[in-house]
C-alpha cells in the first residue's frame, strides 16, 4: 500500500513536474521495496502496567520544589485576594480557593485543594543506602526497620528502668509508689497512625507486640522517668459532651425561663420553644399534639425526652414542624426537645442525654433511584435470557 | 397518703352511690356510680358505645363518672318547665371526650324520672352503609329504610315497654292498612316490626304520636314527659353516602326516617326535651378537626337548631383523671407494675393528654 501510495505521488509530481524539481521528494530511495502490512496494535501495549509499577515515587528535590511553589502561589493568592501575605493562613487559603473555582460536586475530595505538599503528597522514605549500596541502617535487611527500631528503642528504656530500680534499691531508696503516668482521657495510637507515624506497613500481629511492650514500660515502677516518650504514642480523646451547643436560657417579661430550639429529620424541620413552670401542654402548629399524632408511637417519641430526665409534667411545649410525614417530624420535634432541655439541666445530665442518643441528628435520608433499576435497590425482574 | 385517702374515698362512694339522681350533686364529680344491670338492658339496648360496652361485659358491671356536663344537662332538665317548648341541648367537643356517655348519663335519670325515652343511638348508621333502600310506599319521593327501622322500632320496643300498653292513638297512614282510634301504642310498634316494608312510616307515625300527645294530659294515666336523644346530630343535616338507583346522591331530606327526626326537632311541640349530642368519628365529608356545633352542624342544621343550648365536654380534669386512673387499679386493669408508679401515671398522662377515650384505649393493653 505504501508502495502504491508512492507511485501515486510520483504520478502527481510527474504533472506538475514542469513547475520546479526541487519539488520533487525523494522518497523511492528510503522507501523498500518489500510490501510492508501494517500491523494492528492496542493501545494497552503502550500503556503502562500501573500496579505494576508500585506507588509513584517522589524524589526529595521534587518535593522541595514543590513546596517553593506553594509558598509563592500563597503570597500571590494573597494578593489577589486583597490580603496581608504574611498572616496568609491555610483557612484563608481553603476560602479564597472555594471563592476562586466554585464546584458543584457533591464529593469535597473532588473539589479544587491547595494544601501543602506535605499534606498532599504521601511520605516517603529516603534512599536507605549510600552509593555503595550499603544500608544505613542496621536493621534494614528485617524489611522493616523503623518497627523493630521502635521495639529496640522501648526494650533499651525497658531495660534503663531495670538500671536505675537496681541502683535505687542499692541505695535502699526504692519505693513502689512512685508518681505514676495519667492514662485516663488519652488512648494508644491506631494502627493506621502507627503506619503514618513510621512510614511503613506493620501487620495487625506486629501492632498488639507493640501495644503489649508498651503496656510492659508502663508496668514498672519507675515508669514516669520515659513519660515523654509514652505520651507520643497516646492520643488525647475529647469530651464529646463539651462540642454541644447549649442554647441560651432566656426569660419572659413575667420571668418564666424558656428556651428555643430546632431539629430536623429527614426534610422535617421543627422548632419548638420549651417554657419552664408549666403543665404539660403540648400545641403544635396551634393545634392539640392529640390531634396533630393521633398515632401512640409518635406520642412516644415526644415523650421520651422529658421522661428521660424525669420531668414530664413540667414543661409547656409550643413548636412548629413542617414537611416529610408524620413519623419524621415527631423525630425532628424529638431532638428539638432534648437540645432545649440541655439549658434546663446540669453537666452531668446532658452526657447522659448525649450517651441514650438522644441529640444525634439520625443522618439516614431516602436513597437515591438509581437508572436501570425499578427504585434505590429494587431491580428488575432478572429474565436468564 | 392523700392518694390512698382519695382512693377509699372513691371506693366506698362508688359502693355507696346507687343511681339516686337526687343526691348526686357537684361534689360528687369524679366518682362513678354503678347503672344497674337491668336497667342497662332495658335502657340501652343500642345506645351505648362499643368500647364501653365491652367494659361492661370484661368487669361485670356498667361505671359511669359523674361530669360536669351531665350535671349541668341534668339540673336543665330539673329546672326546665315542661308546659312550655322542649329546650334543645347539644353536646359538642372534641373527639373522645365523652359525649355520648353524658348523654346516656342524662337519659339515664330521664329513665329513672320515668320519662318516654326516644332515642336514636347513632343517626350516622342511617346515612351510610344502607343495603336496601326502597322507595316509600306513601309518598313518591322518598325513600325507606326497612331494616333500620324495624331495628330501632325493636329497640324503642324494649325500652319503652310500660309505656306501650297506655298510649292510645288513632292513624291512617297507608291506603291500604290504618289503625283504629284507641288502640295502644304496642300494637302499632308490633305491625311496623313484623312488616318490614312499611317500618319507616310506622316510625313517622309513632313519633307523631308521641309529639302530639307529651303535652296532651298534664294529670292522669296518660301524663308523660318525652325525651328525644339523638346521638351524632350533625348526620341529620350533612351529606349521606347512599345513592339512588340512577347513581345520583341521595340527599338526607329524601329518607323518610331522616325526614322524620327532623320534624321531632323542631320545637313546636310541649312536654319534654331534646338531648342531642355531636360526633365527629362517624361523620361523613367533614374534617377530623372540626367540634363545634356550626361546623358539624353546617348552615342548615345550625339555623333549624337554633335556638339551642350548647354544653361543651372536654378532657378529663386532674381530678377525674385521678378518679379513672383508683378505678382501674381498684378493677386490677392495669396489670403492668410500672403502672402503679408516679412515674407511670405521669407518663399515662403525657400520652392520652387526658383524653378518656385515649387513656381507655392505652391501659387496655397495659
Amino acid at each position: 500500500m505504501a508502495a502504491s501510495g508512492c507511485r501515486g505521488v510520483r504520478s502527481i509530481l510527474w504533472k506538475y513536474g514542469s513547475c520546479g524539481k526541487n519539488f520533487c521528494v525523494s522518497r523511492s530511495k528510503t522507501v523498500p521495496q518489500l510490501p510492508v502490512r501494517q500491523i494492528c496494535v492496542s493501545s494497552s501495549l503502550w500503556k503502562k502496567n500501573l500496579a505494576a509499577a508500585g506507588p509513584q515515587k517522589f524524589t526529595q528535590e521534587f518535593i522541595d520544589k514543590q513546596v517553593e511553589e506553594f509558598e509563592v502561589g500563597k503570597r500571590h493568592l494573597a494578593n489577589m485576594m486583597g490580603e496581608d501575605p504574611e498572616t496568609f493562613t491555610q483557612e484563608d487559603i481553603d476560602r479564597s480557593i472555594a471563592y476562586l473555582f466554585p464546584s458543584g460536586l457533591f464529593e469535597k475530595r473532588a473539589r479544587p485543594v491547595m494544601k501543602h505538599p506535605d499534606e498532599i503528597f504521601p511520605k516517603q522514605t529516603a534512599i536507605q543506602w549510600d552509593a555503595e549500596g550499603r544500608p544505613f541502617h542496621f536493621l534494614f535487611y528485617t524489611g522493616r526497620q523503623s518497627y523493630y527500631s521502635l521495639l529496640h528503642d522501648v526494650y533499651e528504656k525497658i531495660l534503663a528502668i531495670e538500671r536505675h530500680q537496681d541502683k535505687m534499691r542499692n541505695k535502699g531508696l526504692f519505693t513502689s509508689e512512685t508518681k505514676q503516668i495519667l492514662l485516663t482521657g488519652s488512648r494508644w495510637l491506631l494502627k493506621e497512625e502507627i503506619e503514618e507515624y513510621l512510614v511503613e506497613n506493620i501487620s495487625d500481629h506486629d501492632y498488639v507486640r507493640l501495644i503489649q511492650l508498651m503496656e510492659k514500660l508502663l508496668s514498672m515502677p519507675y515508669c514516669s522517668l520515659e513519660e515523654e516518650f509514652i505520651l507520643k504514642f497516646r492520643k488525647q480523646l475529647e469530651a464529646q459532651s463539651s462540642k454541644h451547643e447549649i442554647p441560651a436560657l432566656q426569660y419572659d417579661p413575667q420571668g418564666v425561663a424558656f428556651s428555643v430550639a430546632d431539629g430536623r429529620r429527614k426534610t422535617a424541620k421543627a422548632s419548638i420553644t420549651l417554657r419552664d413552670s408549666g403543665s404539660g401542654n403540648i400545641t403544635i402548629n396551634g393545634r392539640n399534639y392529640l390531634h396533630c399524632f393521633p398515632l401512640l408511637q409518635d406520642r412516644e417519641q415526644l415523650m421520651f425526652p422529658l421522661h428521660f430526665v424525669g420531668m414530664l409534667g413540667r414543661f409547656d411545649i409550643e413548636g412548629s414542624v413542617e414537611g416529610s410525614g408524620h413519623s419524621a417530624q415527631a423525630g425532628a420535634l424529638r431532638l428539638a426537645i432534648s437540645r432545649a432541655l440541655l439549658s434546663f439541666v446540669s453537666e452531668g445530665e446532658v452526657e447522659r442525654i448525649r450517651q441514650a442518643g438522644l441529640l444525634t441528628a439520625d443522618p439516614r435520608i431516602r436513597e437515591r433511584k438509581k437508572p436501570g433499576q425499578e427504585g434505590a435497590r429494587k431491580k428488575f425482574t432478572w429474565k436468564k435470557r | 397518703m392523700l392518694v390512698f385517702f382519695l382512693f377509699c374515698f372513691l371506693y366506698k362512694s362508688r359502693l355507696s352511690l346507687q343511681y339516686d339522681h337526687e343526691k348526686i350533686s357537684e361534689r360528687h364529680t369524679g366518682q362513678y356510680y354503678t347503672l344497674p344491670a337491668a336497667h342497662i338492658q332495658k335502657l340501652f339496648p343500642h345506645g351505648l358505645p362499643p368500647r364501653f360496652q365491652l367494659q361492661i361485659k370484661t368487669f361485670n358491671e356498667g361505671c359511669v363518672m359523674v361530669r360536669p356536663p351531665a350535671l349541668e344537662l341534668i339540673s336543665y332538665l330539673k329546672k326546665a318547665d315542661y308546659s312550655k317548648p322542649p329546650l334543645r341541648y347539644i353536646l359538642y367537643g372534641d373527639v373522645g371526650t365523652g359525649k355520648t356517655m353524658c348523654l346516656s348519663h342524662a337519659l339515664h335519670y330521664c329513665y329513672t324520672q320515668g320519662w318516654l325515652i326516644v332515642h336514636i343511638s347513632d343517626a350516622h348508621l342511617w346515612v351510610k352503609n344502607c343495603k336496601e333502600l326502597l322507595p316509600s310506599s306513601s309518598r313518591p319521593s322518598r325513600f325507606d329504610q326497612p331494616i333500620q327501622a324495624s331495628q330501632w322500632l325493636k329497640n324503642f320496643k324494649i325500652t319503652n315497654e310500660r309505656f306501650l300498653s297506655k298510649v292510645q292513638l288513632g292513624y291512617v297512614w297507608t291506603k291500604r292498612e290504618r289503625t283504629e282510634k284507641g288502640q295502644p301504642l304496642g300494637e302499632l310498634v308490633d305491625q311496623g316490626v313484623n312488616r318490614m316494608k312499611s317500618s319507616s312510616d310506622v316510625v313517622g307515625a309513632v313519633l307523631r304520636e308521641l309529639r302530639l300527645q307529651a303535652g296532651g294530659a298534664t294529670e292522669g294515666e296518660g301524663a308523660f314527659k318525652l325525651a328525644v336523644a339523638v346521638d351524632g346530630l350533625n348526620a341529620l343535616w350533612g351529606k349521606t353516602s347512599l345513592k339512588k338507583e340512577d347513581r345520583t346522591m341521595c340527599e338526607p331530606e329524601e329518607l323518610t326516617l331522616i325526614h322524620n327526626v327532623r320534624k321531632m326537632m323542631k320545637n313546636n311541640w310541649s312536654g319534654g326535651a331534646i338531648l342531642t349530642a355531636l360526633s365527629q368519628t362517624g361523620s361523613l365529608f367533614k374534617p377530623q378537626s372540626a367540634y363545634l356545633p356550626s361546623e358539624l352542624l353546617g348552615e342548615e342544621g345550625f339555623d333549624n337548631m337554633e335556638p339551642f343550648v350548647p354544653v361543651s365536654v372536654s378532657n378529663y380534669n386532674e381530678k377525674e383523671f385521678e378518679s379513672c386512673y383508683l378505678y382501674y387499679l381498684d378493677r386490677n386493669w392495669l396489670q403492668h407494675s410500672h403502672s402503679r408508679s408516679e412515674e407511670g401515671k405521669k407518663e399515662l398522662i403525657f400520652l392520652s393528654n387526658k383524653n378518656p377515650s385515649i387513656l381507655e384505649r392505652l391501659c387496655a393493653f397495659l
